[in-house]
């Protein structure tokens, strides 16, 4: 048996036990830009652009139309599917347009009055709640995983009748630059703890954990504090190395077990939601309220970096110029982190649920595309990969239209984390062949 | 010279060979494998590219499965209706319908003239990556332009151009839908040679919002639908669907389009 690498990591004057998932990469963090700054209520944006496919799974419908007027929270969007996601209003206006694109539909409100969802309600007590109305509520509220997936959270939550041992909250926040995980951690400690301990409850879960890289050691104090009492839930810290927050490397690192390949973390008794996701939990259980707005980091070539709680659909462009603007000339937008994010050609796309950052780089820090070398065989991609494939091998397999040898080398557990590419001397395209060849092997399955 | 010794050499060697020759005939009859002739006769007629079009890995293996009965007669592309026919004639089945034969069609022209760059692409040049990523290009449905086609079209049929569009040589191309399959954009299309106009655009976006990206799409006008003589066209979501059982090829769209969106196509 594998054991856990267990390390010691120096943190000022202390010295913590970290723990970690084996493999993985250090790339440069690059947080102190923002880690320091409050959360901060972004302003009330003037229109708003909403994308009913914007969970994975199937789009949710449109049950407004252009013309109607729509109040704060109102369901605009509605699930078609189990794995899907109801959509809500995040301002009070007017829908201007519903629209459709190639890829999906978008609904347009205009108009806001500065409204703001009531917060008055006292914290209801979670002993009068059962666990089918916690899924209920979530489900209802809309709320998706917030790390980045999107994935419909009272999915995870509904068991099926497997047995759910642990729930993990992720606070590794691996992605470089991003720090609004770590601002929610700190400033929202209880409702973080509050969360989890629905999730538990609603997944029938005994074990709560928490898994903290070490390089936001007051959050892991933070939460430390706030979970005393409560001696199922373990506050862990982590080792900081990219992917430590992927959903896999984490149940690795902290209870040292592997997801079957192909198969989900349900399958061996463990359910992973980012810790933001846990806060909109909580509100959605104590203030009744659907997921309209959430955290995120604007980050990079930005003359004021900050940590923002932003309406869902809010123009990047809004978030920027209250940012102070771009700090030089911009080279690249990403939404996410650099490293799993996706760059915009366009500054009037809204924010996502699963937005967690926009990140400015400036034209000097993009480097242009350089033609890929031959394979030097120096294996850094199969040491660096988190998932313990062969990169290398799989890109060789889509650039040849091999979909057997592609599914026999487990192309679809790729968790397309990026960190073959990062590390490749020879700068081959790896994760962009892999994806081509995820893609070809699902298309065979859909027509089998 | 001791001819005892030749003698003896030439004996031993014929016994040898009279022995393993009759082993092998013996062999030739008791272990011969069936094969039905069928198969291969309809394997001497195929075109043997391989191309994989029909959904089996090669001619032999096509062949083998219309012997067998678990493919029609019609699946392979490249041969086309006389094929098809060659085939009917061995298995002795009645000669399909009319396979009219078709060829790959591109329905974009922004090329890199009619179009721009919203954004500087810096990624491996291969479209089905650039779909993944970035929109860069002002229109989402056009023509990328890096030529993922071209690099998978095993008969030389398409070039890019200098424009950034792909360049479909009609004689070359065996309808083998490789190109079709290919493109990320879905702007390839298999279109009958009897067809004689096409409405060269994929983009269900309004009219201005067509006209902003690029030169040559399908605003959605109208025009050409009000001045068919036989009604064949439809519009479709701000797009001019022809109707080609009933369009008869008179060329009045390609004249009244405005922004040259209808084409006469030229095989």
């Amino acid at each position: 048996m594998e054991l856990i690498a267990i390390n010691f990591t120096k943190r000022g004057d202390i010295r913590v036990k970290t723990k970690t998932f084996k493999q993985g990469i250090h790339p440069k963090y690059n947080k102190d830009l923002t880690n320091s700054k409050p959360l901060e209520k972004a302003n009330l944006p003037k229109e708003v652009t909403l994308y009913l496919d914007q969970h994975i799974g199937s789009p949710a419908k449109a049950i407004v139309e252009a013309g109607d007027k729509v109040k704060l929270g109102d369901k605009v969007g509605e699930s078609t599917g189990f794995i899907s996601a109801n959509l809500h209003a995040s301002i009070s206006g007017e829908i201007t347009a519903i629209e459709e694109r190639r890829d999906s539909i978008v609904i347009k409100i205009k108009g806001s009055e500065g409204e703001q969802w009531q917060v008055d309600n006292p914290e209801k007590n979670l002993e009068d709640i059962s666990a089918e109305e916690i899924r209920e509520i979530i489900k209802e509220a809309g709320i998706v995983g917030l790390g980045g997936a999107a994935f419909p959270s009272h999915v995870k939550v509904s068991t099926d009748g497997k047995e759910v041992n642990q729930v993990i909250l992720n606070g590794a926040e691996c992605e470089p630059y991003l720090t609004v995980d770590h601002r929610t951690m700190l400033e929202q400690a209880s409702e973080v703890i509050y969360g989890l301990k629905a999730l538990m409850k609603s997944a029938g879960a005994k074990e709560g954990y928490i898994g903290v890289e070490v390089n936001k050691m007051d959050a892991i104090n933070k939460l430390e504090e706030v979970s005393q009492k409560d001696s199922n839930i373990n506050i862990i810290p982590l080792e900081v190395k990219y992917p430590q927050g992927g959903e896999k490397q984490l149940i690795k690192a902290i209870l040292d077990k592997e997801v079957p390949s192909g198969g989900l973390p349900l399958d061996i008794g463990v359910v992973v939601n980012n810790v933001g996701t846990a806060v909109a939990v909580t509100e959605a259980i104590n203030y009744g309220k659907p997921l309209i707005e959430r955290g995120l980091t604007v980050t990079g070539a930005v003359n004021n970096p900050q940590n923002l709680i932003v309406r869902i659909g809010t123009p990047i462009r809004d978030l920027i110029e209250e940012c102070g603007g771009f700090k030089g000339e911009p080279g690249k937008i990403i939404l996410g982190g650099p490293m799993t994010g996706q760059a915009q050609s366009s500054l009037d796309v809204g924010v996502s649920k699963g937005t967690s950052g926009i990140l400015v780089l400036s034209k000097d820090e993009i480097e242009d595309y350089k033609d890929p070398r031959p394979c030097i065989r120096c294996a850094r991609c199969i040491d660096g990969c988190p998932a313990k494939l062969m990169p290398t091998a799989l890109a060789n397999l889509a650039k040849n239209d091999d979909v057997e040898g592609l599914e026999k080398y487990n192309v679809l557990d790729c968790i397309e984390c990026g960190s073959c590419t990062y590390v490749c001397p020879a700068n081959i395209d790896l994760l962009d062949w892999i994806r081509i060849g995820k893609a070809k092997v699902e298309a065979k399955r859909r027509e089998n | 010279m001791d001819f005892g010794m030749l003698t003896r050499a030439v004996l031993s060697m014929g016994i040898l060979g009279g022995l393993f020759a009759s082993g092998l005939a013996y062999a030739s009859v008791k272990f011969a494998v069936e094969d039905d002739p069928k198969k291969q006769q309809i394997e001497e007629i195929l075109p043997g590219v391989n191309c994989g079009a029909c959904g089996k890995p090669g001619c032999a293996s096509y062949a083998e499965a219309v012997a067998n009965g678990e493919l029609g007669i019609d699946c392979c592309p490249v041969g086309g209706a006389e094929l098809a026919e060659g085939i009917a004639k061995i298995m002795g089945v009645a000669p399909a319908c009319s396979t009219e034969r078709k060829v790959a069609q591109v329905l974009c022209q922004g090329g890199n003239e009619e179009t721009f760059d919203k954004s500087e692409y810096k990624g491996l040049p291969k479209c089905q990556v650039a779909d993944m990523e970035e929109n860069f290009k002002s229109c989402e449905y056009g023509c990328l332009g890096f030529g993922d086609c071209a690099a998978v079209c095993d008969f030389d049929a398409i070039v890019m151009d200098e424009n950034g569009l792909p360049q479909i040589d009609t004689d070359k191309c065996t309808s083998c839908t490789k190109c079709v399959v290919e493109c990320p954009r879905d702007i390839i299309t298999m279109a009958g040679v009897s067809e004689q106009v096409k409405t060269k655009c994929k983009s269900l976006l309004r009219g201005k919002e067509v006209k902003v990206a690029c030169d040559k799409g399908c605003i959605g006008c109208t025009l050409c639908a009000k001045k068919c003589p036989v009604d064949a066209i439809d519009m479709v979501d701000n797009l001019a669907v022809i109707d080609h059982e009933t369009c008869v090829g008179c060329g009045v769209c390609v004249k009244v389009c405005p922004t040259d969106a209808m084409v006469e196509t030229s095989f």
